[in-house]
């Protein structure tokens, strides 16, 4: 393969990636909506601050999954661990809640520092069983240390003020939806920048081909970690606002249906262009609300049903839907994906 | 001490009937069906209901616990996973837990959300003593019962010729189709069997675990996986010695050192991942 001229190549294509990486107006619109929907309707504040934490929450899977193409059936143990980090330190008297956040954050991604290693060996299956045996071991741990995480009953306890000026919880469900907010949009803008970065492309090149990302020269292991720790902090982070927020943890943090969920969102939102989980975990919960008030106990049914169907017509297409919908109304957009 | 891991082996030999449907589509067909535990609670409740609901002797409710969860299992492996072979395991992934979410608000609104319980006949209730050990009738019938199935499924799969075209069909679907094999039938037999297997243990276990209840598939969905993953790809006798060292060391563990519970057996899956990523008792190379 010859290039004429390779210095006007590399200028195209650093022209092509500083515009792929600018933001968008319908993005801008996005993050704009949200303030809005809260102010608007601050009686369904509560709710709107559970599709950010899970929005965050898939969002830290759609680094591993989405950008990488690492699958995992056991994230849930980096959000219990976040939650309980930050329970933990409050309810020993550390009650302020951007000390908790970054103590959940950190503790997840130190527990994913070290267990990255273990999925670098073996294939996919290898990878669920590992990723979802990790999280069952920390539920168990947390299920029999009782001193510390209050076992089976869980823990209570009361946060400060954020920045020791908006009270959050029960009386301050607006509030805790826009500390929410500001840490999830936070954590998306970098996120944003990692995804565009070289590190992010790298993680591209890893999903679409491990081998051959490797023989380019990326290594493939420290990048695989990497990421893997920067998605624990992530799920951390999204754990600790869990536990803010609604001022309560308990042992089901850690359960296998939490890393499922997630799963889900993700793959209804569509995974590998960041704004997936967001989009998926706002449809998910919308969707439970709806089905539930329908019918209370089976709506699981209809999530299954629609899973079957999403994957036997073909999950590709179904999640092109959302970037489809954008490219209609942006054009220009379509292509701001990183995938 | 004795008693311990007798119970343990019990238990095993439980676990290897409910998992050695899931070895033989994850261990050797290479498809992730986390769906496993649903045909094993769809068995559980067949005993259940016909021996509650109908009268009908244990015994009897057994044959039936096999039989439907099978066809069960012939008519979604036909309609549906046949076409997910291919799929990558995060599509196999989504699809089965899709199955999962389906079947437990099915059985909610079919049966009830309580568990139902199987008593036990009065022959296989109780305890002996030999030389001073206690033994619970019904763990010696669960030793005896899946300590045969064991034995069959092996002579089954070594000895007879579908037992060869299962093996010709997994080691290489084309070239076995190729030779004449009519490889989607020896799949939906072994798809078949598997789902009955594991309707027989959700029977034989209702018992043990306390009753049948929605939340079925996914309480044992983990333990099933374990199984497979010691187990490794080797198909019955990996999946069997998984099945008893996962059972011993649980029932130990839970005996000797509560305090850690189940820790042990996921601390054991981890570590046999890692260090073996094609499980303990894999043949040489993996596929």
């Amino acid at each position: 393969m010859s290039v004429p001229d390779s210095a006007e190549t590399m200028q195209r294509l650093t022209a092509h990636l500083r515009r792929r990486a600018r933001w968008r107006w319908p993005e801008i619109l996005f993050w704009l909506a949200i303030p809005a929907a809260i102010f608007v309707l601050p009686s369904r504040a509560g709710i709107i601050n559970e599709v950010l934490i899970a929005g965050l929450f898939a969002l830290s899977l759609d680094l591993i999954l989405g950008l990488t193409g690492i699958v995992s059936l056991g994230h849930a143990a980096f959000l219990g661990l976040g939650a309980y980090a930050a329970a933990i330190l409050a309810s020993k008297g550390f009650a302020d809640p951007t000390l908790g956040l970054a103590f959940g954050a950190v503790v997840a991604a130190l527990v994913g520092f070290v267990t990255a290693p273990l999925l670098l060996r073996g294939g996919d299956l290898t990878r669920l069983m590992v990723t979802l045996g990790v999280s069952l071991m920390l539920g168990e741990l947390a299920n029999r240390n009782g001193w510390l995480t209050g076992g089976a009953d869980g823990l209570n306890f009361s946060m400060a003020p954020v920045l020791g000026l908006f009270s959050i919880g029960f009386t301050g469900q607006r509030n805790a939806a826009l500390y929410s907010f500001a840490v999830l949009f936070i954590l998306f803008v970098i996120a944003r920048r990692l995804a565009h970065s070289s590190f992010g492309l790298s993680l591209t090149a890893i999903r679409e081909n491990r081998l051959r990302a490797g023989a380019l020269g990326v290594d493939t292991r420290r990048r695989i970690i990497g990421v893997y720790t920067v998605a624990a902090a992530y799920a951390g982070a999204a754990g600790a606002l869990l536990a803010q927020t609604t001022q309560i943890v308990s042992l089901d943090l850690f359960d296998f249906h939490r890393s499922a969920d997630a799963m889900l969102m993700l793959i209804i939102g569509g995974a590998g262009y960041l704004y997936g989980g967001l989009i998926g975990a706002a449809a998910f919960i919308v969707l439970r609300d709806v089905i539930s008030a329908a019918t209370p106990e089976y709506w699981e049914f209809w999530i299954g049903l629609a899973l079957v169907i999403l994957v036997l017509v073909g999950r590709g297409r179904i999640a092109a839907a959302p970037r489809r919908l954008i490219s209609l109304i942006a054009p220009r957009a379509a292509h701001r994906g990183v995938a | 001490m004795l008693t311990i891991l007798l119970d343990g082996v019990a238990y095993g030999m439980l676990l290897f009937v409910l998992a050695s449907g899931l070895s033989v589509t994850l261990g050797l067909m290479n498809f992730i069906n986390l769906a496993h535990g649903a045909f094993a609670m769809v068995g559980g409740y067949v005993t259940a209901l016909l021996m509650n609901r109908a009268g009908v002797p244990f015994l009897v409710t057994l044959p039936a616990a096999f039989l439907i969860p099978a066809i069960l299992g012939v008519v979604l492996e036909r309609t549906l996973y046949r076409r997910l072979y291919g799929a990558s395991p995060l599509d196999q992934v989504l699809f089965t837990i899709g199955l999962v979410l389906m079947a437990m608000p099915i059985a909610a609104y079919l049966i009830g959300d309580e568990p139902q319980q199987v008593h036990l006949p009065a022959w296989l209730s109780g305890r002996i003593e030999v030389r001073g050990v206690g033994i619970g009738v019904y763990r010696l019938f669960i030793i005896a019962l899946c300590g045969a199935i064991a034995a069959a499924l092996q002579m089954f799969l070594i000895k007879t010729r579908f037992g060869a075209q299962l093996r010709a069909a997994v080691d290489d679907p084309r070239v076995a189709q190729g030779l004449g094999i009519n490889v989607d039938r020896i799949f939906a037999v072994a798809f078949a069997v598997g789902s009955g297997l594991a309707g027989l243990g959700g029977a034989l276990a209702a018992d043990v675990v306390g009753g049948i209840d929605p939340s079925f598939p996914v309480k044992f969905l983990v333990t099933f996986l374990i199984v497979v993953t010691i187990g490794g790809s080797n198909g019955i006798m990996g999946a069997l010695f998984g099945a008893l060292l996962l059972g011993v060391l649980d029932v130990a563990g839970k005996y000797y050192a509560p305090s850690i519970g189940a820790f042990i057996i996921y601390a054991v899956m981890v570590v046999t991942l890692v260090v073996r990523p094609q499980g303990l008792f894999a043949r040489g190379e993996g596929p």
